[in-house]
């Protein structure tokens, strides 16, 4: 109706340039070549045929995947199957776990560390593997649990019913019906859980041994003290990763959300 | 068990397919269904009609077994199925929102009972287009639900009701989202269908031309009873209760006070003037109170200079629609009537003083409810 | 003959076996246990010894932690405030765009709402650094003479809070702003309100409950956030979330670890139910 000022517009603009400011530079100095970082020295790929050179940064690669992928295994199979069974049980210690289940979502991360670390070593679990795989299983079952009980909420009773109706048993209508249409929704919540995952430092850095190092550990500790741009490449492969893992969500989440609607559109 | 032998003869006998015996359901201490008794027989189509939360939703889910009743019992083919799991009844349902599974196309819908029952491949496909054939959607079967409109989407939930070749088939409100075209269209569709396959249906509707149409027997309900189980004629023209003849035929209820009636009219006088109606074997005494029931198109209107006997008004308000003048009457006391006439050509105009009378043929006496 | 169904639980019993018995034993045990920790006593050198103490509570109120734990809520507080604001009039802004710019947006928050922080303020240490990248900048274009030598600073740790909260913010803000019916600031527009009153009797009323759940991801997360005090601040800047793991990791002293996080989650606790509570009230007031 009339001319709209511009500045929102600057703004937003502003802002998310600065969001993206510091990922640009860490990408962009992870092609150069010379060792400091302020000084442009040329285009290279040096820092990332060093970087997979070096063969405890590939272990750590290796490390991280693997916790990742078990780890999300576990959530999956538990925050699913549990999302499912908790809408149908109807035992009283219900809520109290429910609520349990999600803390570790919602406690700060340097208090799930500490309470992890002392926990296990009062188990007297060797620090390790077990210990990470563990711990993120832990902080990865909320986000499953989340994304099934929200698709669950959304479900129509009378598929179950129908199912039921036409001769199907609780549990084959599960099998039928409800699992095919829970598993948009699994999917999803695995890859935001195996993108934290792949990213936590916080926990793992408490919970992990001498011996086993994930990623984003060396990360920090090439942070804190590391002098050579290696780490800038470092970051720039995380960062594509979690890149190509949410590019993926939102492929799913897209798909998963025509398909809602359309059948609303009844 | 004690009852099996008694149960099954009367099954034989009457032909009873599905009884239901004072059928009791409460919700959170609400109390939705009060003592429901029925009989149905074999390839009835029987109405269950009723304005919303009047119960006659959770009546078919008890049926299905997708609710358990709180007393009483539902018997199947002469079996006690009353704590039956829904899946171990030969009952289908065609749900309001049809319920067709997303993530499944039209054939492994309408085939899924099938498979169930590990029928095999061949007999599956067979019945599957046969049953799609039924309902006149041959070549549908790799289609998924949300490529279907409306009322493809609606035949499909049929024919995946039918495909198993239920005893009963329970439809809840199945044409509720339809247009009103369409709406006609399946009505006449329906009625055929359920001709042809000789299944007994159990339907669900809120409207009554629906029910009237379609049904071989009405059950009017409300607060989670009964108010009158019949024929469509019979809860049409001889309504039991002020309730049903104003929800089926949208009728004027008068109320007055019995006076001067011989042995076939009872005559009655209120604060507008006077009134008959035929008394049909009803034991009312001069001095009682009177409740009757006119439908719309049975009054008539006439200027007072006339004389006629009849209940003194003023026209309130003249609307036209589907064909039929309709005139809202004002009386005296404050309570008005409607009369209805074909075509437009009627003189009277709001404000004029008339006198409504009708024939006491056309009037019926009433319990007064609610 | 009248049998009710048994209570429906079935099979479902054992699909809920798996998180119940993981939750007992790796959620609730470990928090259980926490508790306990901060009541027992340290022994010398390591580990603990069963005698039970309120000395772990009451050395927080050392002068030294209790500094530590007012820094906290101080960083917090600024952050938070800060965040709140930015954050606000960016998921306003862009709830007003048009659809398809709407979702580029969103998009574009979402990477790096899922990168890890590090990364991230990583590169903020490329820009802090002396003689780095802002220094370069403001230099060439002669504002300052000197490098400012940004990094391991106070500024450097609250842009890195901020810089690491706002997407949460800006995602809160955004999804109440969205569902808001501008017809109502209209109507208010209709009715005599100048733009501003509007927007504060109406607007900000109504959005008033994603700007509360905002501020909750933004506080909570900022009490514990002891990395980017370790990376941005040198050790010029110790939070609760520092010494937890300084105790931890270097001090050894667990039973005190878990004091300074069963206070951590306490204040936590009271935060959010603080938050339920305001938020609560709110929405029975919209009812009205």
């Amino acid at each position: 109706m009339k001319n709209r000022t511009k500045w929102p517009s600057v703004y937003l603009a502003v802002l998310m340039a600065l969001m993206y400011l510091p990922i640009l530079l860490v990408i962009i100095y992870s092609f150069n070549e010379s060792k400091i970082t302020s000084v442009w020295g040329g285009f290279s790929l040096r820092w990332y045929t060093e970087l997979f050179r070096d063969r405890t940064m590939f272990e750590a690669l290796l490390n991280s995947l693997f916790v990742g992928v078990v780890s999300c295994f576990l959530a999956a199979l538990i925050g699913t199957f549990g999302a499912v069974g908790m809408s149908k049980v109807s035992f009283r210690s219900k809520g109290v776990i429910e609520y349990a289940s999600q803390l570790p979502m919602m406690i700060p991360e340097i208090v799930l560390g500490m309470v992890f670390l002392t926990y296990f070593s009062l188990l007297r679990l060797p620090f390790g593997m077990i210990t990470l795989i563990i711990a993120h299983t832990a902080f990865c079952i909320p986000y499953v649990y989340m994304e099934v009980k929200a698709r669950l909420v959304g479900l129509d009773p009378s598929y179950v019913e129908a199912a039921k109706d036409l001769g199907a048993s609780e549990i084959r209508a599960f099998f039928d019906i409800i699992f095919p249409l829970m598993l948009p929704a699994v999917a999803s919540g695995v890859l935001l859980a195996f993108a934290m995952s792949f990213d936590d430092v916080i926990i793992s850095v408490f919970v992990t041994g001498v011996d086993v190092n994930t990623l984003p550990i060396k990360v920090y500790s090439q942070v804190k003290t590391g002098v050579t741009p290696k780490i800038n490449a470092l970051c720039t492969l995380m960062f594509a990763i979690t890149v190509i893992v949410i590019v993926i969500f939102n492929i799913i989440r897209r798909k998963n959300d025509v398909k809602t609607l359309e059948n609303k559109d009844l | 068990m004690r009852n099996k032998t008694s149960l099954e003869r009367l099954a034989e006998v009457e032909d009873v397919i599905l009884r239901l015996e004072n059928i009791k359901k409460s919700f959170d201490g609400v109390t939705v269904l009060n003592g429901i008794d029925l009989d149905v027989k074999r390839g009835e189509f029987i109405t269950l009609l009723g304005s919303s939360g009047c119960g006659k939703t959770t009546t078919l889910r008890i049926i299905g077994g997708l609710e358990t009743a709180d007393e009483g019992r539902v018997i199947l083919e002469g079996v006690d199925v009353t704590n039956e799991e829904p899946n171990k009844r030969n009952v289908n349902t065609v749900f309001q929102n049809y319920a067709l599974f997303p993530h499944m196309n039209v054939e492994q819908n309408v085939g899924y009972s099938l498979k169930i029952r590990r029928r095999s491949k061949e007999d599956i496909k067979k019945a599957v287009s046969d049953a799609l054939q039924m309902v006149q959607l041959e070549g549908y079967e790799k289609r998924m639900p949300n490529e279907l409109s409306g009322g493809q989407r609606q035949r499909i939930a049929i024919a995946r009701a039918i495909v198993n070749e239920p005893k009963v088939l329970l439809l809840d409100e199945p044409l509720g989202a339809l247009d009103l075209k369409l709406r006609r269209q399946m009505q006449i569709e329906l009625k055929r269908l359920q001709k042809r396959l000789g299944i007994t249906f159990i339907y669900i509707t809120h409207d009554q031309e629906e029910a009237l149409n379609m049904s071989d027997r009405i059950a009017v309900m409300r607060n989670g009873v009964f108010e009158q189980l019949g024929t469509a004629s019979d809860v049409y023209d001889r309504p039991r209760t002020s309730y049903v003849a104003e929800f089926v035929g949208s009728a004027n209820i008068i109320r007055g006070t019995a006076q001067g009636s011989d042995e076939n009219t009872v005559r009655f006088v209120n604060s507008c003037g006077t009134g008959e109606v035929s008394r049909n074997g009803a034991a009312i005494k001069d001095g009682e109170d009177v409740v009757t029931a006119v439908r719309s198109e049975h009054i008539d209107l006439c200027s007072p200079e006339s004389g006629a006997k009849g209940l003194r008004g003023t026209v309130k308000e003249k609307s036209f629609s589907g064909g039929m003048l309709r005139i809202e009457v004002g009386l005296e006391d404050g309570t008005s009537v409607v009369s209805s006439r074909h075509g437009i050509n009627a003189d009277w105009v709001p404000g004029d003083a008339v006198i409504a009378s009708w024939d006491p043929e056309k009037a019926v006496l009433v319990d007064l409810e609610g | 003959m009248k049998k009710k169904k048994a209570a429906g639980n079935g099979a479902f019993k054992w699909f809920v076996m798996p998180i119940y018995l993981f939750t007992l034993f790796f959620v609730i045990g470990p928090l259980i246990y926490m508790v306990i920790l901060s009541f027992l006593e340290r022994e010398e050198t390591w580990g603990v010894t069963n005698t039970f103490t309120f000395g772990n509570y009451l050395s927080i109120f050392d002068p030294i932690y209790l500094k530590t734990f007012a820094e906290s809520l101080r960083l917090a507080l600024i952050s938070t405030v800060l965040v709140a604001f930015f954050g606000y009039v960016f998921g306003y802004f862009m709830a007003k765009l048009k659809p398809r710019m709407r979702k580029m947006m969103m998009m574009l928050l979402m990477i790096p709402f899922w990168t890890n922080s590090l990364i991230r303020l990583y590169g903020w240490i490329i820009i802090f650094r002396a003689n780095g990248t802002l220094d370069s900048v403001l230099m060439a274009i002669g504002l300052i003479k000197e490098p400012l030598k940004l990094l391991y600073t106070y500024p450097a740790v609250v842009v890195g809070m901020i810089y690491a909260l706002i997407p949460f913010m800006i995602l809160s803000v955004y999804s109440s702003v969205e569902k808001m019916d501008w017809h109502l600031v209209e109507a208010a527009r209709d009715l005599g309100a100048t733009p501003a009153k509007a927007f504060w009797t109406v607007t900000f009323r109504l959005t008033l409950p994603g700007l509360l759940t905002g501020i909750i991801l933004t506080f909570v997360p900022s009490m514990g956030l002891f990395f980017i005090a370790d990376i941005l601040g040198g050790n010029k800047v110790v939070l609760v979330g520092n010494l937890i793991q300084e105790q931890l990791m270097k001090v050894h002293n667990w039973p005190f670890a878990a004091a300074l996080s069963v206070v951590l989650m306490l204040i936590m606790t009271v935060m959010i139910w603080a938050y339920r509570k305001i938020a609560k009230a709110d929405e029975l007031e919209a009812r009205l």
